[in-house]
């Protein structure tokens, strides 16, 4: 069922994702890149989303866009959550960076660059989080391989 | 390696030594006795007091999500577990919750109270833990172990139901893995009062103890619009005065038809921190009794061949239940497409699942909402503008968890 306010936030942006809007109590919106931080701005400013949950991406190595970047936010008034999806290329992924709006997703993206290589313009500390300096690669996309390791290190004998 | 060839550094902190005129700057960790958890805070000083500092984390990543990604829905129940090690209930919990959900799977009565049960006894070994060592680093050693001795009768209690005493992968998609054993109920009453004495007694040592206030009263200070801009939830969250709870605000498993309070602090200082864990300890202690009176009788696990495993003695009997048998544990349990943010209360915080299922018996994704990264973002508005001894008990008050945070 949609609250209130997610019937409000379809209203005032006119989009959805594909298949049912609501699901499972999380309004789902696939936007442009380029809408990003104005939705994101209503949805702080607008509709009271006060809190940003979370910031990761799934990557679809066969389709093109490739990545889903994925935003999780959530009203501290209303107890309702709302997930924006926006899509962006292997060759250019790029997206804006909500730091404006939310201190919280400084780590978020970070994590989100380690782990699938986003580009958040506008998040002037984009350093490896999870990761170390030095690391090859993007460990959460589908194109590499579980085993493979990189020690800082080398093991001992 | 020769030995004086030297170690790449794994960090790049955000700033050096000599960059500001009458600083120092310290690395703290990432292995420290006064940091609980491999963590690594590069530290600027003027004197005794922080100006600035640059945390890092990640020694503990061991690529859980990536993992995830090649077993089947039942075989990450024991990697849940080790998120939070201090209350791995709440993780498997949470995690079969989502897949559940995904599923359209509803659990059985019983199922539904034994798992907030078990998810509040969970949060009181969690907090306990929590503020037993926040209070062993203040010198408090006879309070730390007040604290740790219920929780080992606890990790105890736990390990007759589960076989382990620590991490248990007791849950399980569509209910748990068995059911209470005899006598199981009258000790947890016994430990539950033993609980009231000694956390009594911890309440008469510390809370007007002159020492402790004096180094926890407005150390650590965070109000609410900040921590809620910085994604503070949990414990830390209330403790700057806002009764923020998924218990009371999305109600789950059977925390709708529970009475208990959402404590509050009063001005998020690391005072407020203590008061709020301990506090919360208490209704979750009312909580366990009032599910211990209701506790439904009935089955444990739903009756889904999706999800639930035939009894021993079909699979031994009949073919259907044979192959039922074999296809869940070689295939999985078939989750429809489809995605899901499901979060629990943990003990920290928000704890939250994102599960992008295409089909079949294995995860496409799995990504957790730990709150104990979040906080970690967030810690260095505690730690800055205060003196550097402060750092520990900050610190130890946002209650880290190495499992959850670095994944």
């Amino acid at each position: 069922m949609a609250a209130p306010v997610h019937e409000r936030i379809i209203e005032r942006w006119q989009v959805a994702a594909p298949g049912p809007a609501v699901s499972h109590g999380t309004l789902a919106l696939l936007i442009a890149p380029d809408q990003l931080l104005d939705v994101a701005r209503s949805l702080k400013l607008e509709f009271g989303f006060d809190l940003l949950l979370d910031v990761t991406a799934v990557d679809w190595p066969a389709r093109d866009p490739r990545f889903d970047v994925v935003y999780h936010f959530y009203t501290t008034r209303e107890f309702v959550r709302v997930r924006v999806k926006t899509r962006v290329p292997a060759a250019a992924p790029v997206v804006d960076s909500l730091v404006p709006l939310y201190d919280a997703a400084r780590y978020a993206e970070r994590e989100c660059h380690d782990m699938y290589g986003v580009e958040f313009r506008g998040n002037a500390d984009l350093r490896p989080i999870l990761l170390y300096e030095g690391f090859v690669g993007h460990p959460l996309r589908k194109d590499y391989p579980k085993h493979r390791e990189q020690p800082l290190v080398p093991y001992r004998k | 390696m020769p030995v004086d060839t030297p170690l790449p550094n794994p960090i790049r902190p955000a700033f050096g030594p000599g960059e500001r005129e009458g600083t120092t700057v310290v690395n703290i960790g990432p292995s420290h006795p006064a940091t609980h958890g491999t963590i690594q805070i590069v530290a600027e000083l003027s004197g005794e007091n922080i100006v600035r500092v640059d945390v890092h984390c990640g020694y503990l990543h061991r690529g859980f999500e990536k993992e995830c990604e090649s077993h089947t829905w039942h075989n990450l129940i024991p990697y849940v577990d080790r998120l939070n090690y201090c209350s791995a209930l709440i993780n498997d919990f949470a995690y079969c919750d989502a897949v559940e959900k995904l599923m359209g799977v509803e659990i059985t009565p019983r199922c539904r109270y034994l798992r907030t049960l078990l998810a509040e006894y969970s949060r009181i070994a969690d907090h306990l833990t929590c503020t037993a060592a926040a209070l062993m680093e203040l010198g408090a050693m006879t309070a730390f172990l007040y604290l740790v001795t219920i929780r080992d009768y606890v990790y105890e209690h736990l390990a007759d139901l589960t076989g382990a005493r620590v991490t248990y992968s007791f849950g399980r998609i569509g209910g748990l893995a068995r059911d209470l054993p005899d006598g199981w109920l009258q000790r947890l009453e016994q430990i539950l009062q033993q609980y009231d004495v000694f956390v009594g007694r911890v309440h008469g040592l510390v809370d007007r103890n002159r020492i402790f206030i004096d180094r926890m009263r407005d150390v650590g200070v965070l109000c609410t619009a900040e921590a809620i801009n910085w994604g503070f939830t949990g414990p830390i969250l209330r403790s700057t005065g806002v009764p923020r709870d998924l218990r009371k605000d999305i109600p789950y498993l059977a925390y709708g038809e529970l009475d208990f309070e959402v404590p509050v602090g009063i001005k998020g200082d690391n005072y407020d921190r203590y008061f709020v864990r301990m506090r919360e300890m208490d209704e979750s202690v009312h909580m366990i009794r009032q599910l211990v009176a209701r506790l439904p009788s009935g089955p444990i696990n739903v009756d889904d061949s999706r999800c639930t495993l035939p009894g021993k003695h079909l699979v031994y009997t009949e073919i259907e239940s044979l192959i039922n048998h074999f296809k869940l544990i070689v295939d999985g349990p078939d989750v429809p497409a489809g995605e899901i943010y499901s979060a629990h209360e943990g003990a920290n915080g928000e704890l939250g699942f994102y599960i992008v299922s295409v089909g079949g018996g294995v995860p496409y994704k799995v990504h957790v909402r730990a709150p104990s990264f979040v906080h970690v973002g967030g810690v260095h508005r505690m730690l800055e503008g205060y003196q550097l001894a402060d750092l520990v008990p900050t610190f130890g008050s946002i209650n880290m968890i190495g499992g959850e945070c670095d994944r």
